[in-house]
């Protein structure tokens, strides 16, 4: 993709410039189509109907939504820091936004073929905690201060976990590459990071149990870095109003939803490749028994778009199955369960892989 | 003039002529740039739109449509600060770790073993901080662990203390 953006334009920045703008063609239809589905599901759940005027169905209720947001005035109250109060949407975007540079989305396009694409994801996704913590303090309001300290935080300590399990899928397959993580996972679902990897030993029949709480452990904290229900305590509705957004209005506001929706995707999209083999198709390519090389990208594609899109249904599944938890319970759930389990499945994982 | 001119062919030929290698992380870099860049250009085209008219009362720092009480910078909750350096102290562990995990198949039993006395060492400390008590959220009382007191508590002693004083 890369290449052949840079024969079409002769210039490799131009061509980096298109194929970073890439993953903004996917994740504004994706966040429209998002938080749509997020209103119609919660409805549905509930036994209600949701937005039903807009167009068919309700079904452009978001671009209706845009267009409200995009007219709203701009309100900075007295005694915010104006200058971090508009820095910190640009570094909650640019946080959530980064994580796209290291996802295949095909074999064919990704941002940036690094070596170390796992390690890069866990390092970038620091720069929204210090965006969400910036527009906090600058907000000057008691709630957006709460709302942020609670939400880095939790974040901080949620990324223990994730570092841990991403660790031990690291010992199982050898690379911090996010592309050649998913090269490895090829052909059927059986050879999936779930089901042990692909190698054809009797190490991969005791892999299995030990893959499933990784994933579990995996999804959990990931669900907490985003910062959704169950463990939405930075945005507790009924405490907070809003959490760290209370005082952003406007275009702003929108920025923080759409980071907000991109990580959704992002982290769901991260789980797919560790542990369900990422774009790879579950029972082979319609392009290779057909004879047509040019149709697996495009499969690619929407096999990778369908596996997030699951994670993400079934993150908005949870909000409406899960009681909201307390700090309290939260700092325990990750600290005295989450940690050690995942300390102890890591040297499990170590050991079988050895053999 | 003559050196202006000839810097001025040096960065044209940069730019046209020759042709480089962007590394992969100058992409990441360029992704980077367009996302600040679409920010900026959302809020500015939405800054051509919106309305300004602000008044007094628009202003005001929102507390449920209150007028807003004493300082905004509320006292919060020392136990954000001990999780901030525990995170510290455990994602430092996880960056040594990472290579070590790449590796460790290369040295066999050994590099694994390696590994492991380092995280167990990690663990111990875990288990202090947790023993202390600075994993408890509403913490009553600090609790430090000491030998004699530990020792003091377990079963065996208590009876052989009550056995002497009969």
């Amino acid at each position: 993709m890369y290449n052949f953006l840079t024969e079409l334009t002769g210039n490799e920045i131009i061509a980096a410039f298109i194929s970073a703008m890439l993953p903004v063609v996917f994740i504004v239809p994706f966040v429209i189509f998002g938080v749509l589905a997020e209103r119609k599901v919660s409805a549905h759940i509930q036994d209600r109907l949701g937005p039903m005027r807009v167009g068919y169905h309700g079904v452009l209720q978001t671009v209706a939504d845009f267009f409200k947001l995009i007219q709203k005035e701009d309100i900075i109250a007295e005694g915010a820091d104006r200058k971090f109060f508009n820095l910190a949407p640009y570094l909650v975007f640019v946080g959530s936004y980064a994580v796209y540079a290291a996802l295949p989305f095909t074999s064919t396009y990704i941002g940036s073929e690094t070596d170390i694409g796992l390690f890069y994801i866990i390092a970038v996704s620091g720069f929204a905690v210090a965006g969400i913590l910036m527009g906090g303090w600058a907000s000057n309001n008691k709630y957006s201060l709460y709302g942020a300290l609670r939400s880095a935080a939790q974040i901080v300590s949620y990324e223990i976990p994730t570092a841990l399990v991403i660790l031990s899928m690291v010992m199982l397959t050898g690379t911090l590459s996010l592309a050649t993580m998913s090269e490895m996972q090829t052909a059927y679902f059986w050879n999936w990071n779930i089901f042990g990897g692909a190698e054809w030993a009797f190490t991969k029949l005791l892999l299995i149990p030990f893959m499933f709480i990784a994933f579990i452990i995996l999804y959990i904290s990931t669900l907490a870095e985003v910062n959704r229900l169950p463990f939405d305590m930075p945005e507790a509705e009924s405490e907070l109003v809003a959490g760290y957004s209370t005082e952003y209005s406007g275009m702003k506001f929108a920025m923080f939803f759409l980071a907000e929706y991109g990580n959704m995707f992002a982290v769901s999209a991260l789980v797919s490749v560790i542990f369900f083999g990422g774009y790879q198709s579950p029972f082979g390519y319609l392009g290779n028994s057909l004879g047509l090389q040019w149709l697996i990208p495009y499969e690619q594609l929407f096999w990778f778009a369908l596996k997030g899109i699951l994670f993400v249904l079934v993150q908005m599944w949870l909000r409406w199955t899960l009681p909201r938890v307390r700090v309290d319970q939260l700092m325990t759930i990750c600290w005295k369960y989450l940690i050690p389990y995942s300390f102890a499945n890591l040297i499990i994982i170590g050991l079988i892989t050895l053999l | 003039m003559i050196f202006i001119s000839d810097s001025i062919i040096l960065v044209t030929k940069i730019f046209i002529d020759i042709k480089y290698m962007l590394t992969e992380f100058g992409k990441i870099f360029v992704f980077i740039i367009f996302a600040f860049l679409f920010v900026a250009i959302s809020i500015f085209i939405a800054k051509l739109i919106r309305p300004s008219r602000p008044t007094k009362e628009k202003l005001t720092t929102y507390e449920c449509g209150e007028d807003a009480m004493g300082s905004p910078w509320v006292r919060f909750n020392i136990r954000f600060y001990v999780v901030a350096l525990i995170f510290l102290i455990f994602d430092v562990e996880v960056v040594l770790l990472f290579p070590w995990a790449l590796t460790y198949k290369d040295y066999g039993f050994y590099g694994f073993l390696v590994g492991i006395i380092f995280l167990v060492v990690l663990a111990i400390g875990m288990a202090y901080e947790w023993r202390k008590g600075d994993l408890e959220w509403a913490r009553p009382a600090p609790n430090i662990p000491k030998l004699n007191k530990i020792l003091k508590n377990m079963p065996s002693v208590q009876e052989k203390n009550e056995t002497t004083e009969n």
